[in-house]
């Protein structure tokens, strides 16, 4: 790693106060800022040390927020709705009773995502702000458009693991697992700016397409802190579920994910349907046509079916990535099934 | 790409002259119940110094990205990967490193195990693993087969040992009464 000075933050309102460039902006293989330009907010530090030691990155302060009490913790407010602090991480969330019980999904999620070792240090904050695993975007040897540079090497490469959806000019997926679920949850994130201000912003609002901005994933700007996420009250009569396929069992990013969550009423017809996909896309993406067709319909296994296959319209896979299409399709349509409580009649073979 | 190289080399060296660039930080480390005071560079990770300043080499660095495991060590009561830290941030929590896990010369129990149960082959992800395994013990005295899997799976290891691994941690999560800590 190339060298930096450490500050760590010893309050919220010091981090509001300091000037710090999003990282988000920052992934470049041009010259390295010059000084006061380039103060990186840390938190778990996960993603960061990694983009720094490939060179990708090169603060040259890191402004370490990891011990701010006040952005830890899940909290329920008089409203119904759960705050979960932005440094909360990923092993709390998955062990969360609160979570387990009411949003089922972010749990499974949280818990199915890298190691135990990455899981007690890796925060909600810098699962949503990671940056995307695309193996030309992290390989400091590949020049490409996210970068700054003047070619795609996806699309005349190896993109198995890219998106099938909405993959025009930069073909990544988004890499947080959180986010799927959280969308389905109708997420909103409270995001602070200098003067001690904050808004809350919906989750679905907070992501960036590569035809709207090549070189960043998400909206947050330079001097703006994302201090937590606030999930809607979930009534007990909603289920969720959250279904991932990868490569390997264990620590890897997955291949496809969906996460559902459902309203039915006592006659087995859908109210409430929210079904988004992971790792398809550039941005964590909401299968609408799916809900539309779920909503208001009674639900069986030939009405999920032609839901789930509704979610991927418009896709336009690569030569190499077709593959994706039935692998979302099939968790959509199992997710839907689990979240009604419905049997799987096609069983564990598709 | 030995033009971006090239650009890479000369920013290096550029840099090399900044008045901040080895800026060196005084921690205290507290390690395996000992106090270390010393003086590190902020980029340094908590991996780097246990092996380099602290003369510990039982932490094994073997991808250095979080990835497999080998580096992993307890902070406070978590395992967490020693080379995704950075030093100047594990203030005054307690680090255990595989030297520490029983306070002398004798083996830890799971120690002994992976001895009986011959889940060592090169013996490199070994220490990683061994200090997985202590942590569930610590934490859930008897394991199920799910428990173990779900402890060990950061772990690479790249002989094959995890059979052995689990039978060994199956078996000793098995010994009545036993007191793994």
């Amino acid at each position: 790693m190339e060298p930096f000075a450490w500050r760590p933050a010893r309050t919220v309102a010091e981090v509001a106060e300091a000037t710090h460039t999003a990282a988000a902006a920052m992934l470049t293989l041009q010259p390295r800022p010059s000084e006061g330009e380039a103060v990186v907010v840390k938190a778990g530090g996960v993603d960061l040390l990694d983009l720094m030691k490939e060179g990708l990155l090169l603060p040259r302060t890191l402004l370490d927020i990891s011990l701010l009490e006040e952005l830890k913790g899940i909290s329920a407010l008089e409203d119904g709705t759960l705050r979960i602090g932005a440094l909360t991480t990923l092993g709390e969330i998955a062990a969360s009773p609160l979570i387990r019980r009411r949003y089922a999904a972010l749990a499974e999620a949280a818990g199915s995502a890298a190691s135990p070792q990455i899981r007690n240090r890796a925060t909600l904050g810098g699962n949503l702000l990671q940056r995307p695993r695309c193996w030309y975007l992290r390989s400091s040897a590949h020049h490409c458009l996210r970068k700054g540079g003047g070619h795609c090497f996806a699309f005349s490469g190896d993109h198995r693991y890219h998106a099938v959806l909405a993959n025009h000019g930069c073909a990544i997926v988004h890499p947080s697992s959180l986010a799927t679920p959280l969308l389905a949850f109708r997420a909103e994130l409270e995001i602070l700016s200098s003067g001690g201000r904050s808004h809350r912003l919906p989750l679905e609002d907070f992501f960036v397409l590569p035809e709207a901005d090549l070189h960043r994933e998400n909206i947050l700007k330079s001097g703006e802190l994302l201090a937590a996420v606030h999930l809607p009250p979930q009534a007990s009569s909603r289920h969720s579920s959250y279904l991932e396929v990868s490569e390997r069992a264990a620590f890897d990013w997955p291949l496809a994910a969906a996460a559902v969550n459902l309203q039915m009423d006592t006659e087995g017809r859908c109210q409430y349907a929210r079904v988004a996909l992971g790792a398809v896309a550039p941005i964590p993406w909401r299968a609408v046509q799916t809900e539309v067709l779920l909503e208001g319909e009674i639900l069986d296994a030939g009405r999920v079916a032609s839901a789930a296959k509704a979610g991927l319209q418009g896709a336009t896979p690569l030569p190499h990535n077709t593959y994706k299409l039935p692998l979302a399709v099939a968790l959509i349509r199992r997710a839907v099934l689990a979240a009604a409580q419905l049997a799987d009649e096609e069983g564990g073979a598709h | 790409m030995a033009g971006l190289d090239e650009d890479r080399k000369n920013r290096e060296r550029a840099d090399g002259d900044s008045p901040h660039s080895h800026e060196m930080v005084s921690i205290v480390l507290h390690v395996n119940g000992q106090a270390h005071p010393l003086p590190v560079e902020p980029r340094m990770t908590l991996a780097e110094v246990l092996r380099g300043p602290l003369g510990l080499k039982g932490t094994k660095v073997a991808c250095d990205r979080g990835a497999c495991s080998a580096c992993t060590v307890w902070l406070e009561n978590e395992v967490v990967a020693s080379c995704s830290i950075l030093a100047v941030e594990v203030g005054d929590r307690p680090v255990t490193t595989i030297e520490g896990l029983t306070g002398d010369r004798s083996l830890h129990p799971v120690q002994e195990a992976f001895i009986a149960h011959d889940a060592v082959q090169c013996g490199f992800c070994t220490p990683g693993l061994v200090m997985s395994c202590a942590r569930l013990l610590a934490d859930n005295p008897h394991p199920d087969e799910t428990d173990i899997r779900t402890a060990i799976s950061g772990h690479l290891c790249r002989c094959g040992t995890y059979p052995h691994v689990l039978r060994a941690i199956l078996a000793l999560g098995k010994t009545e009464g036993s007191q793994h800590e």
